[in-house]
């Protein structure tokens, strides 16, 4: 990260929750004043060559924040000149810090997708998935993504790679013997973009929560992979009553999967970067406080991380469920697995609503 | 092209005999150990009483500070302003700021007293008028107090770092009073001085009111800090903010070094003994306990290695000195940088203990350093336990509260504490903020 160290703290407390146990190497460069007027990047250069004649990754990131942007840093430029150092493929990506995650995750994704993964020798005999947009700030550490994955398996889909929780780099290298992309948060959908123009890999939408919903995906990628189209199985259900915060696509299949389990809509309001194709009516960009507000005023229901509850209005219930892209580690104790958990989220909701 | 040799030779470990001042190690690229006790400017800020805090930031620095917040369950004295693209490219950073502070006033339940305006490092680069924005944000809402802050970690090698100037600004608030000969200020400091310790008592002992920004309980004693005669720093970082309380309040200054030197910690009473005009007498009996307490720590510890790190105290050098003069079998050292007041400390223990090993903490070797001790060992502070992985450590950062020989005293109980009682590393060291507290809390 070419940063001045003020974001290291962020990822090293909130946005990277297996730091304690897990030898990430993730880095800042410790930018400084007088190299960012000067425009010296040649210390940038020499240290990220250092550090990586000294650790041997897979591969360099280069991202940028706030001051490399405002002097126009060129990260693919700076990236060229550090691969060609090291012989490590290196990336280089124009991140500014003030997007959110959902469009540093896509971009990340978005170059395994064009660089890494290799042309199949083989498809799998059975039908398998890609799980794209597995990230930390969607699914948290509390076995979701392990949850997620079992679903999946007990419907007979094979996991070829996860992107990116759990799974090896060599999993993603061998990413086109799949049949189906399944893109599990907005930040998987320009690597399905990606593979689908490259090895002609239908992609579906939607995270499985609750059985019914499940099914329904499962189902989709059956067909997916049958008739090479893709698939869109949490299509947005309006209703302004019950209004459910976050991250398009989790809380798009959330909300589906809470109707196919009880006839209930809901509509999405959504704080964080998102597809085009996502935002419709029952899924609404909705970045801060005043975009929020007359949304939670028209609610009588509103399922969002509890960092949220202070803004939400009494006339309404307030249903939490936690999400680490929002408020990082501080509830990580309730941090719900809507995947194994789904039922406990609708027995909350159906009693919230009789007590109100 | 030029080579930066600084990057050429990294290394994880020095024989303090061969560390240079101020850096014994290149800086590169930087690795941030998941050992949070210590405080950010957030923290320090939210330790004024009933202050509203709001910070004007992209999204990617707003982050930490939003969740430190809410982990400190204030989140309702916190608000935001975030710096989007298109106010980089509009140029309306400077009404963004305005309107946007002017638009969180409103919407607050109550008028606070005070309001701490950070602005980022975007803010500078792009030239913005900070003068403007603060002088119209006073006009506009002459019932509040407003002061400048900066969470701009690109200064961070400058002459005042973003910690320095937090502690500093924290002062800028005060409203000149008539000074009062018999109050002074404990100022720049996280952690109240404990009322046990030398400094505390001798003041307390002469019917001198300490006042401290830890210890205020609302805004109004906060104010009483300027009615204080003489301000006292213990810590480097917190110099420029003893500064300001004599250029701008005529407070006598008087910097008195936390120190584990016996001969400093007398010299430090003495020289406020002299400002003040009391008579301050070393007192044995204190010499004598302080000399049993380390006696009784090594005694239990005996040869066990012990390593310290920096966050647990400014002077971890000196620490070092102390323990390796009383028998304690100090080996490593973690530590990035030396500031001024670690020279003395340094030539001394090249002279005196040239084998013991420096290491770094931010090197990205020390990402994937075995992080284990193949025997038993003491750590003083978070960092040294998590590169040793060692349950054996004495939880504090920044020196807690301690001054003096009190303050030896009380570390050397800890660490027969923490050298009988495991602890769990991964729980206790990711906390953020050890400590914090705020007096209206």
């Amino acid at each position: 990260m070419h940063d001045a160290s003020g974001y290291a703290g962020i990822y090293t407390t909130h946005d990277e929750p297996r730091w304690y146990e897990m030898d990430s190497l993730i880095f800042v460069s410790g930018l400084t004043e007088t190299e960012a007027i000067l425009g010296d990047d040649e210390k940038f250069i020499n240290d990220t060559v250092n550090a990586a004649k000294r650790l041997q990754p897979n591969f360099i990131a280069l991202t940028g924040s706030p001051i490399p942007m405002v002097i126009g840093t060129d990260f693919p430029a700076l990236a060229r000149e550090i691969e060609l150092a090291t012989g490590i493929m290196t990336f280089g990506f124009d991140t500014t810090g003030m997007n959110s995650y959902i469009s540093g995750v896509g971009l990340a994704f978005a170059e395994l997708a064009k660089r890494v993964c290799q042309e199949p020798t083989t498809k799998s005999d059975q039908l398998a998935i890609n799980l794209l947009g597995v990230t930390p700030l969607d699914f948290s550490i509390n076995d979701t993504v392990a949850s997620m994955e079992k679903v999946l398996q007990d419907q007979g889909l094979k996991i070829q790679s996860n992107w990116a929780m759990g799974g090896s780099f060599a999993d993603i290298k061998t990413a086109s013997a799949a049949q189906v992309n399944l893109v599990v948060s907005a930040g998987g959908l320009p690597a399905a973009k990606i593979l689908q123009k490259r090895f002609g890999i239908p992609y579906v939408i939607g995270t499985p929560y609750g059985a019914a919903f499940t099914t329904k995906i499962v189902n989709a990628i059956k067909q997916a992979a049958a008739t090479g189209e893709n698939q869109l199985v949490c299509p947005p259900q309006g209703n302004a009553k019950t209004v459910i915060v976050g991250e398009s696509v989790n809380r798009l299949s959330l909300a589906n999967a809470i109707y196919d389990a009880t006839g209930e809509a809901a509509t999405v309001l959504c704080p964080v970067d998102s597809a085009p194709e996502l935002l419709t009516d029952g899924c609404i960009s909705a970045v801060d406080e005043d975009e929020l507000k007359p949304y939670f005023a028209e609610a009588t229901t509103i399922i969002a991380d509890p960092l949220y509850q202070p803004i939400c209005p009494d006339t309404a219930r307030f249903i939490p469920v936690p999400h680490e892209g929002f408020s990082g580690r501080v509830y990580h104790g309730s941090m719900p697995n809507l995947v194994t958990g789904f039922e406990n989220l609708l027995m909350k909701i159906n009693n919230e609503t009789k007590k109100g | 092209m030029l080579r930066n040799i600084r990057t050429d030779t990294k290394q994880i470990s020095v024989p303090v005999s061969q560390a240079e001042f101020p850096e014994p190690f290149p800086i590169g690229l930087e690795y941030s150990a998941p050992a949070r006790g210590h405080w950010t400017i957030a923290h320090v800020a939210l330790s004024l009483p009933e202050a509203h805090i709001i910070y004007v930031c992209p999204q990617g620095c707003l982050r930490g500070v939003v969740l430190t917040a809410a982990e400190l369950n204030v989140s309702q004295r916190f608000s935001t302003i975030e710096v989007g693209e298109e106010n980089v490219l509009e140029g309306d950073m400077e009404d963004q700021v305005i309107d946007g502070v002017g638009h969180i006033l409103e919407e607050l339940p109550y008028t606070p007293p005070a309001v701490l305006v950070f602005t980022s490092c975007i803010h500078q680069f792009l030239g913005i008028d900070l003068n403007m924005i603060y002088s119209t944000l006073r006009q506009q809402h002459p019932g509040i107090q407003f002061t400048d802050c900066y969470m701009n970690p690109i200064m961070r090698k400058g002459n005042w770092n973003p910690d320095q100037k937090m502690r500093r600004q924290l002062f800028t608030l005060l409203k000149p009073a008539p000074l009062d000969q018999h109050s002074v200020n404990i100022v720049g400091n996280d952690f109240p001085l404990d009322r046990t310790s030398d400094l505390y008592r001798l003041l307390n002992d002469n019917h001198y009111t300490v006042r401290e920004v830890a210890t205020s309980r609302n805004y109004a004693e906060y104010q009483k800090m300027a009615t204080s005669a003489v301000a006292i720093t213990t810590r480097y970082p917190a110099e420029a903010a003893g500064k300001l309380l004599q250029t701008k309040y005529g407070q006598k200054y008087l910097h008195l070094p936390f120190s584990y030197d016996y001969a400093e910690i007398i010299a430090n009473l003495q020289k406020l003994s002299a400002e003040l005009g009391i008579t301050y007498q070393p007192d044995p009996n204190a010499i004598t306990a302080t000399d049993q307490a380390l006696a009784a720590a090594q005694q239990v510890i005996g040869d066990t290695p012990i390593a310290i790190d920096y966050t647990f105290s400014t002077k971890a050098l000196g620490l070092a000195r102390l323990l390796l003069d009383r028998g304690f079998n100090v080996t490593d050292v973690y530590v990035d940088e030396f500031d001024k007041e670690d020279q003395a400390d340094l030539a001394a223990l090249k002279a005196s203990a040239p084998n013991l090993t420096l290491h770094p903490t931010i090197d990205v070797g020390m990402r994937i350093a075995p992080r284990q001790s193949s025997e038993k060992l003491l750590a003083l502070g978070q960092k040294a336990a998590y590169f040793n992985g060692s349950p054996y450590f004495v939880n504090i950062v920044e020196g807690a509260g301690w001054y003096g020989f009190d303050g030896i005293q009380r570390m050397a109980k800890l660490m027969i504490e923490a050298y009988n009682e495991p602890k769990d590393i991964e729980s206790v060291i990711q906390v953020k903020g050890l400590g914090w507290g705020c007096g209206c809390i």
